[in-house]
């Protein structure tokens, strides 16, 4: 390994297929079983180091590393955007490590790993979903013992977040949570849907199989398809996911999740689809938006 | 004999184990549907879906219970080259092989803590067949209802009302496995 | 038209090509050999092999090089190599009651066996910058008479003070550590696994918590016992042969320390110990090493939890990894604009409820 010659390196040779040795994705995989076999706690598992740094996907990486198969076309998006630089940065090396097919089209993709957005094209039976997540527990920022955190999923004591969404509320009148928004999955574990817009979370209930991933906080965590997910809310003031009130610039959706354009110094901006394959995909359509 | 022990493990290994997992995750996040598995064999009675679920899953770190009828010269010498695990009585297993009726008692199995609910053997219970129909499923990973026919149903009923502890199983019979996690709920009529 | 953003992997290519030449630097300038950063520079090395957690000098001094001396870059090339390679086994126990000692000092008794060896320590250079080292061609340095030439056996101080019972003794066990690296951490944590963790943490974070032990967050008095650096050999039972063979030898740094005592009416009075020990010369890191686990064992010694956060395991192991650190911490140089898009709605829309809700009011009082 220590002759490995940099155009072995750029080709992936010399490593193994999708760069973890065996061992470590046989680790992984066991802890994936139990994830999707209690959907929603989170499953310690012996991280390793990546040669990414953590809190760059290090966890979505291992967790998309021990799934791949020679088969799968993989989607690598941030932010919503498949050509964001970490996105590219991770879509080179499995497409490097593991040979597989990449795409950019959600539709075509049977893995795609995500940071901070779902895609807006529903997902079906057979493609998998892999979260990257910073801090896996909903609980944390409310209690910073992960002694105590545990014991509170254990005992599904979960008052302390509902105390905290109403505390928002008396004094913004909303609940101030606008991503990361948590969520119960089957009526029983509270779990933190990865720094996603909440607009994202109804989407949370799908025929895919979601993946989530932590490598510097070693959880993994799951949603298998058509599993409950509750974003919590009050009766007298339900959840909403909502988003820019306007329309895409480009393709003219109202419908998907927008990013906002600074165009000059004196307050001019305007809105386009967070989502790029979305928004390509209408526009090859022929839909139209002001700006195109 | 000595043969036997030898072969019978995948002859591509990364790629190999990476389809039988993608097949038994997906098995597991639907429960109730019926996949394929390939590549693996074993001394029998191990089912070539069985070898290739424990080459895919099992190593040094994951002690095993065989259970009679299963346990035996052979089979323990093909464990001990391709996977290694440490031999273990129920109580101490992270996975289980044998028939449902060898297996024993879900009880005997660990089935995790309230502060590690995933700290639970996974049982692989080896069958004569695997239908889709029987016992009602319903649950994650469910769209509406799902049916697989089941060794015990009101046993593996009570062991979804622990949710979340609880033990998780895979079907096994011949190149076929389904999966039945805790977190289904079966109605038994 | 607006055309957004694109050409991520036009920019990524650019930037590493970018990163290449400022590695270099000026052309002129002959170009720096990892034999004379493992050579010349071999506190950093050190540095990087102990929180590298992989004791290669050629490879650490190739990783300063390749992270043009950012240190815990460094370290971060050397974990993720590291992560790669096979385990073929697992080391007996390093004895460093055998070490040979380049150094070795204590506090705590004027002379002892084996005498106190000063070694090559800055300790008592006088901070002044030597400009003749500025010149290139210096002839090098006569060689020092080394202090252990004789193998002159070393005895451990607190051997000496456990030998009246005056220090308390750590019960020996066989029983195998858990691996850091390879069992997810989990809380309350051993010793060993502190001890780990703490081996492997950043030296400015360990000093940190050392030097708030020392002023007062979790006093416990200590004195440094024994400070000792030199060679131990490794040595690794082949199941073939049935016994242990040397396979190697490396450079550590051993710092044990005697602390406050502990006692009641019926146990006698006796000092207590923290632990240190890291790859290479690395003293600055052995020392905090050991103020900080002696520290993080009051409870076991039955002493009050001040709520120091020395004192709190929890605390100090999570944050202790630059890894962990840096990467977290950098990552928020990473887009984020989905999230603060989100936040920005709802900041637009709390003030517009806040200015409807205050408008009538204004009108009012202008009335």
């Amino acid at each position: 390994m220590r002759d490995l010659q940099d155009d072995d390196a750029r080709s992936g040779a010399g490593y193994n297929f999708a760069y973890l040795d065996e061992q470590t994705k046989r680790m992984i995989r066991r802890a994936l079983l139990k994830a999707v076999a209690i959907p929603g706690y989170q499953v310690p598992f012996a991280s390793r180091e990546m040669p990414m740094p953590y809190g760059w996907g290090t966890g979505g990486v291992q967790v998309t590393a021990a799934c791949l198969t020679p088969d799968d076309t993989l989607k690598v998006i941030d932010q919503g955007a498949d050509d964001t630089t970490n996105a590219v940065s991770i879509r080179r090396f499995f497409a490097r490590m593991a040979g597989v097919a990449t795409t950019e089209r959600t539709t075509e993709a049977t893995v795609i790993q995500t940071r901070h957005r779902v895609p807006e094209t529903p997902l079906r039976d057979g493609q998998i979903l892999v979260y990257q997540v910073p801090i896996p527990e909903p609980l944390r920022f409310l209690e910073p013992r992960e002694t105590e955190t545990r014991r509170m999923h254990a005992l599904e004591e979960y008052g302390l977040m509902h105390v905290k969404l109403y505390e928002d509320i008396a004094r913004h009148g909303h609940i101030a949570t606008s991503y990361a928004y948590p969520v119960k999955v089957e009526g029983r574990y509270v779990m933190d849907p990865s720094p996603i817009p909440k607009f994202d979370n109804p989407k949370l209930e799908t025929a895919a199989l979601q993946l989530f991933g932590a490598g510097r906080e070693q959880r993994i965590y799951a949603i298998p398809p058509h599993t409950r997910v509750v974003s919590l809310d009050f009766e007298d003031h339900p959840f909403e996911a909502t988003k820019a009130d306007a329309a895409c610039a480009l393709c003219g959706a109202t419908d998907s999740y927008l990013d906002e354009v600074v165009t000059d110094d004196t307050g001019g901006r305007m809105f386009v689809c967070s989502d790029t394959d979305y928004c390509a995909t209408r526009r090859e359509a022929s839909e139209t938006g002001d700006s195109a | 004999m000595r043969q036997d022990a030898l072969s019978g493990g995948f002859a591509d290994p990364p790629r190999e184990a990476a389809l039988v997992f993608r097949a038994a995750l997906d098995a597991m996040s639907r429960p109730g549907r019926i996949v394929q598995v390939t590549g693996a064999r074993g001394p029998a009675p191990l089912s070539p879906a069985a070898a290739a679920l424990m080459l895919t899953c099992c190593d040094a770190e994951t002690p095993l219970f065989l259970a009679p009828g299963h346990d035996g010269p052979a089979l323990r010498r093909w464990v001990a080259f391709h996977l290694g695990c440490p031999l273990v009585p129920r109580g101490e297993a992270h996975f289980a092989l044998g028939t449902w009726e060898a297996l024993g008692p879900l009880d005997a199995f660990p089935v995790g803590t309230p502060d590690y609910p995933d700290r639970s053997a996974t049982l692989i219970v080896e069958r004569d067949g695997l239908s889709a129909s029987g016992t009602r499923l319903t649950g994650p990973g469910i769209d509406g209802a799902a049916h697989l026919d089941l060794p015990d149903p009101a046993a593996l009923a009570a062991n979804a009302a622990r949710f979340p502890l609880g033990v998780d199983l895979f079907l096994t019979a011949g190149d076929r496995l389904a999966a039945l996690p805790r977190s289904t709920r079966l109605e038994v009529s | 038209m607006y055309v957004a953003v694109k050409g991520g992997e036009r920019a990524i290519d650019n930037a590493h090509r970018w990163l290449a030449e400022e590695r270099r630097g000026d052309a002129e300038v002959p170009e720096l050999g990892v034999a004379q950063i493992r050579e010349q520079m071999s506190l950093a090395v050190n540095r990087v092999m102990a929180e590298g957690s992989l004791y290669d000098p050629d490879l650490a001094a190739l990783a300063i090089k390749q992270a043009r001396g950012d240190l815990i870059e460094a370290i971060f090339l050397v974990r993720a190599y590291r992560t790669t390679l096979p385990r073929i086994g697992a080391s007996e126990p390093v004895d460093t009651g055998a070490m040979a000692c380049d150094r070795r000092i204590s506090a705590t008794f004027k002379d002892a066996p084996g005498g106190q060896v000063l070694g090559p320590t800055f300790d008592y250079t006088h901070r002044l910058l030597d400009f003749a080292l500025a010149a290139e061609d210096v002839p090098p340095p006569e060689p020092a008479a080394t202090a252990q030439a004789s193998g002159t056996p070393m005895p451990r101080i607190t051997a000496t003070l456990g030998r009246d019972g005056l220090i308390q003794q750590e019960p020996a066990s066989d029983e195998t550590p858990t691996d850091m690296t390879r069992t997810p951490m989990e809380f309350p944590a051993d010793r060993a696994l502190r001890l780990q963790a703490l081996a492997r943490g950043d030296e400015g974070f360990v000093l940190g918590m050392a030097y708030s032990t020392q002023r007062g967050y979790g006093r416990n008095h200590p004195f440094v016992g024994e400070l000792r650096i030199g060679t131990v050999a490794v040595e690794m039972e082949l199941p073939e042969l049935g016994f242990a063979v040397e396979i190697g030898e490396i450079v550590v740094t051993e710092c044990e320390t005697v602390n406050q005592f502990a006692g009641s009416r019926t146990e006698p009075a006796q000092f207590t110990r923290g632990y240190g020990l890291s790859f290479g010369q690395t003293e600055r890191k052995a020392i905090s090493m050991a103020l900080v686990d002696r520290a993080l064992r009051w409870q076991e010694l039955g002493e009050e939890d001040t709520g120091a956060p020395a004192q709190d395991a929890e605390f100090v192991l999570a944050h202790a990894d630059n890894i962990q650190a840096t990467g977290f911490l950098e990552h928020i140089k990473l887009p984020h604009y989905v999230d603060f898009q989100s936040e920005l709605e709802l900041v637009r829309r709390l003030r517009r409820e806040a200015e409807a809700a205050a408008g009538p009011a204004r009108q009012e009082a202008a009335e």
